[in-house]
């Protein structure tokens, strides 16, 4: 062995130390945030702190089906998927229009993306006593408009950019061809924006999924959110640990299943584009 | 080619009725709610008092005179100056070792993203479970390294809630940064890097005078997203602390959400959100003049 690939072997070794390390540094919260929800009540109020249960056991989870707590999740679920259609369509749309027709120009485009920057604490406050006066506290259709309106200038912002990356002679050959400007959307520009379409739609599903804010301020019992939910344990004693940890885990489960099928998409998700990934 | 010229109405306005129903959602729920937000915050709402008479600039005066308003948005600085310079270089570092060919990097990689889509006051909590003084792992490990029981108060003792704050802020969006900048090294002209290399340029010469000017633009932006994102931090600080101790650690979005719906001075809090507002509006826009944000 040449010393300079002896080096090159220590080098790697080293390396992979460091990723070894930084990675379990990174995953320990989440390992202990889904283990409390495995231990007994002992386990988890043991002194010194047990690092794993003996055995695992779903009471918890039986406890937050039984109690109905795990409706929440179903909560999320429905106002991020109806949310997240209702956002994509009339996004893709409005992007559609900005990109090839520069609509409004470049004012209008800057507009709505800083519709995206105002803080949620400042949008909430007049939205809640405007729902209050319409009656739109606490309903299905208040958090869903809520989440499109919130999430629009993001995915307006996204397709605009994938849509610009799009060659215009297509479009222009299937108009020459007999289609109206409205097929040529769906038919011919839709299924070349299909990756972006995909990347997108995630982020806009793990934002709707992920707020609490907004969850907190517009909804009581009827639609509260998994992650509304979770504050409900906050400050208790006794069990409430297990049930934060447990709820925990049903909400954050199905999103990093999305995620480990996603990889791909995410650095153009989350730089707004800016970052062609 | 114009399709304007012969076109019917519908064609002439198609690319109207494709903007329209997006910009009627988000006058209904952006613009219109910042109107009556102006109207509320001349009035004098508060729990008691129902009347909707215009006082004029009550409101806007006592914003100056409130100390704890200032030293919320001083809180939020000061997260926000601490923070993200420690995201920037850990993820810039991270990215640096994940750049090259090394076993089962897919793997780590996909690992080390969880936390970015970790919803934040889910990551409060995890945090608040670790700093627990007695049940938590962190003072636990802490005690292995100073060989006898520890029991420090994390959430409750005024020199260790920041710490606590910071470092689940750091948790969660590092990798955000680590991936963006790895990204923006890796595609970075290998060649220019090879060139400077073969004239003699150590490592850390090449890095600052090719690699860095090379991702300064995505660093631009990545600081930019989450500066913007820690500016209205709310999540990881509730389920922490609350704001607490006393008012120690509100932050400016804690501040308001305490103010109107804890303390439901109403008018006072819509004069509170357009500051807010104004404040990130101008900010954004500056940014945005200056920052050319995708193309």
């Amino acid at each position: 062995m040449t010393p300079l690939a002896g080096r090159h072997r220590v080098r790697l070794c080293l390396r992979l130390v460091a990723a070894v390390a930084l990675t379990l540094i990174f995953m320990f919260p989440i390992y202990w945030l889904y283990m409390i929800s495995f231990k007994t009540a002992s386990e988890i109020y043991a002194f010194p702190p047990k690092w794993y249960p003996s055995s695992f056991n779903f009471d918890t989870y039986r406890v937050l089906f039984r109690d109905g707590d795990a409706a929440t999740v179903g909560n999320s679920l429905i106002v991020a998927f109806c949310s997240t259609a209702l956002a994509m369509f009339l996004g893709f749309i409005c992007a559609y229009s900005l990109a090839r027709f520069s609509t409004g120009g470049k004012h209008l485009a800057n507009w709505i993306i800083s519709q995206r920057m105002i803080p949620p604490i400042a949008v909430v406050f007049p939205i809640f006593l405007l729902y209050v006066w319409f009656g739109l506290v606490d309903t299905y259709v208040g958090v869903i408009l809520l989440y499109t309106a919130f999430n629009l200038p993001y995915v307006i912002w996204m397709m605009r950019s994938y849509i610009l990356d799009v060659p215009r002679a297509l479009e222009e050959s299937a108009l020459v061809d007999g289609y109206t400007r409205w097929q040529v959307l769906w038919k011919v520009l839709l299924p070349m924006c299909r990756a972006g379409l995909a990347a997108t739609t995630i982020f806009t599903f793990v934002f709707a999924w992920n707020d609490f804010i907004f969850a907190l301020v517009l909804t009581r019992t009827e639609v509260a959110t998994y992650t509304v939910q979770i504050t409900h344990y906050f400050g208790g004693q006794s069990n409430f640990w297990a049930k934060i940890s447990a709820m925990s885990v049903l909400g954050t489960l199905p999103i990093f299943v999305v995620t480990a099928f996603m990889q791909r998409y995410f650095v153009r998700g989350i730089s707004l584009g800016a970052v062609k990934g | 080619m114009r399709s304007g010229q012969r076109g019917t109405f519908r064609e002439r306005n198609f690319k109207y009725l494709l903007v329209g129903p997006a910009i009627f959602v988000l006058l209904l729920i952006g613009v219109f709610p910042l109107v009556y937000l102006l109207m509320v915050s001349f009035q004098g709402i508060t729990m008691t008092e129902t009347s909707t008479d215009f006082i004029g600039f009550a409101n806007y005066r006592q914003l100056f005179s409130d100390a704890r308003l200032w030293q919320a948005l001083l809180h939020t600085v000061i997260i926000t100056a601490i923070a993200l310079p420690i995201e920037l270089v850990l993820g810039l570092a991270m990215a640096q070792l994940f750049l090259d060919r090394l076993p089962g990097r897919a793997i780590f990689i996909a690992l080390l993203v969880l936390p970015v889509v970790v919803s934040p006051i889910v990551s409060g909590a995890t945090w608040a479970l670790l700093f627990n003084h007695r049940f938590g792992p962190i003072n636990q490990i802490i005690g292995w390294f100073m060989g006898r029981e520890t029991i420090l108060l994390w959430t409750i003792n005024p020199n260790l809630v920041y710490p606590a704050i910071i470092t689940a802020e750091i948790w969660q969006w590092t990798p955000f940064m680590f991936l963006l900048l790895l990204a923006a090294l890796g595609s970075v002209d290998r060649s220019q890097i090879e060139a400077a290399a073969i004239d003699g340029a150590g490592w850390w010469r090449t890095f600052f005078r090719i690699v860095l000017p090379a991702i300064a633009p995505v660093m631009t932006v990545a600081v930019l997203i989450r500066g913007l994102d820690l500016f209205r931090l709310f999540d990881i600080v509730w389920a922490l602390t609350q704001g607490g101790p006393g008012t120690m650690t509100e932050t400016i979005s804690v501040f308001t959400y305490i103010k109107g719906f804890r303390q439901f001075e109403t008018s006072y809090t819509a004069a509170v959100a357009l500051l807010v507002i104004v404040l990130l509006s101008t900010l954004v826009m500056y940014l945005l003049r200056r920052v050319e944000l995708a193309r």
